[in-house]
């Protein structure tokens, strides 16, 4: 044991240690103490102060390049449809790099990149001028976050899989075997419980494509020093996966299921007149749960982390000493919520996959005979 | 009358909207504790089940916060948009 606390308590030092060598411009109190394992930058250092809250905004939110600390960004491809034509260019060419690290937008081409939006102004516009809407396709942090992911899941899963074709009877080795547990958790406790041993074959790929994608996802939105990815905390890519969950229910629903919803069996009829309106809105409200349930948990976390480092910043904005004290107490608080938020990783892609089996199960479940009628609405929302 | 309305320009919304945070903590906390509570009481009268019964309160305790979170979100929503 006393081995095993000696290397967390290095591994805790070196944290620390990292927090050292990071860039300051400014030999403020902030610099020393943005001592965290985490997407902080110390280019906060205007005269006017440390805004938490903008801070931890520029760090939930999408952006059209990725920071990676101090001046180092990259930009990334910047693809508008406006008016007929296409406009590809990069990024780089809305902003440029000021002394603090900080970015100085201007301009280009008749757009702007305005909060990270990009709206058409025209050319040599004021300040104040009215937007107009041009549709974006680019490759924001998050979509270049999803591409990472998802070609990193290629990768892994048709090596494994091409390892199972190759030799089918020999004992799982390597990334097989790391990935066989929870490969067959899925099967054989989440997808075969719900919807039977026949038809849990046909719903597999996506509960496991599904349970991956948001687990990874989840993973790499807490990745320190890597400029910050929150992918699944946008409602955009979470909205995405609830429409998924609801169009396969819809479409794999049978007619015990549609049967169930607009005329359930076994009440009386002035109790069918409140419940087939609740039966109906369920129908919308199951995704819709799905997806805030999501992006709420992966974005409290997120939030959560952050404002344990800004916290940090902005006592040292004050004095230099309580910068250090309550810096030392919030990286032990933000430790401990990084190991929750590694919890709560795994936890909301296992929940998102069992209610959707579960969806799925109910979508398609066989017909019979219930002495109680309808008696099996026990999910929770 | 001029510093009132400066009183009431100060952010009414955002202190409304730290008050619903709260409150969606009290229900996140009571409800998270009551299953906790369960848990542990199962858990006393048959340590041997003791390994479903921790999967099953963890599966509900994320069950719960989600509703709680879908709160703290609109109340973050207030406060910043």
């Amino acid at each position: 044991m006393n081995l095993k606390r000696l290397n967390i308590l290095t591994i805790l030092f070196l944290f620390s240690l990292i927090g050292f060598g990071q860039n300051s411009h400014e030999s403020t109190p902030q610099s020393v103490a943005s001592e965290a394992p985490v997407t902080q930058h110390s280019d906060e250092h205007k005269e006017e102060g440390f805004k938490i809250g903008d801070m931890i905004m520029h760090h939930i939110s999408d952006a059209h390049q990725i920071h990676f600390g101090g001046s180092l960004y990259m930009p990334l491809p910047v693809i508008i449809w406006h008016e007929g034509h296409l406009d590809i260019f990069s990024s780089s060419h809305f902003y440029s790099v000021n002394e603090h690290g900080e970015l100085d937008y201007h301009d280009y081409k008749g757009y702007r990149n305005h909060h990270e939006m990009i709206e058409f102004v025209g050319e040599n516009a004021g300040h104040d001028a009215h937007g107009h809407k041009v549709l974006d396709f680019s490759i924001t942090k998050s979509v270049f976050g999803m591409l990472l992911i998802l070609s990193l899941m290629v990768f892994i899963f048709k090596s494994v899989a091409s390892k199972y074709l190759k030799n089918p009877k020999t004992a799982p080795s390597g990334l097989q075997n790391m990935l066989e547990p929870f490969i067959l958790f899925i099967r054989d406790d989440i997808a075969v419980p719900s919807l039977g041993q026949k038809k849990a074959e046909r719903y597999l790929p996506f509960l496991l494509t599904v349970f991956f994608f948001i687990w990874m996802c989840n993973l790499l939105g807490l990745v320190p020093f890597l400029g910050g990815f929150n992918i699944t905390g946008t409602l955009s890519i979470t909205v995405v996966l609830g429409v998924l969950v609801f169009l396969i229910t819809s479409v794999s629903g049978n007619k015990h299921y549609w049967g169930h919803i607009f005329w359930p069996p076994g009440v009386p009829a002035f109790v069918k007149v409140i419940l087939v309106p609740i039966e109906i809105m369920s129908v919308f409200i199951k995704p819709a749960v799905l997806m805030i349930r999501l992006t709420a948990n992966i974005t409290a976390g997120h939030i959560l982390i952050l404002a344990f480092v800004g916290l940090a910043l902005l006592f040292g904005q004050k004095s230099e000493l309580a910068g250090y004290g309550v810096g030392a107490g919030s990286v032990l608080f933000m430790v401990f919520m990084y190991c929750l938020e590694l919890l709560v990783a795994f936890l909301q892609a296992y929940v998102f996959t069992l209610l959707t089996a579960l969806y799925f199960g109910d979508a398609t479940q066989e017909h019979h005979h219930e002495e109680h009628g309808h008696s099996d609405v026990g999910h929770a929302h | 009358m001029e510093f009132l309305n400066l009183i009431m320009e100060a952010g009414v919304s955002q202190g409304l909207a730290g008050i619903g945070a709260g409150i969606a903590a009290i229900g996140a906390g009571i409800g998270v504790g009551r299953i906790g509570g369960s848990a542990l009481e199962g858990m006393a009268r048959q340590p041997e089940a003791s390994g479903d019964l921790r999967s099953n309160m963890i599966v509900a305790a994320a069950l719960v916060e989600g509703v709680a979170l879908f709160a703290v979100i609109i109340c973050l929503l207030v406060a910043i948009g």
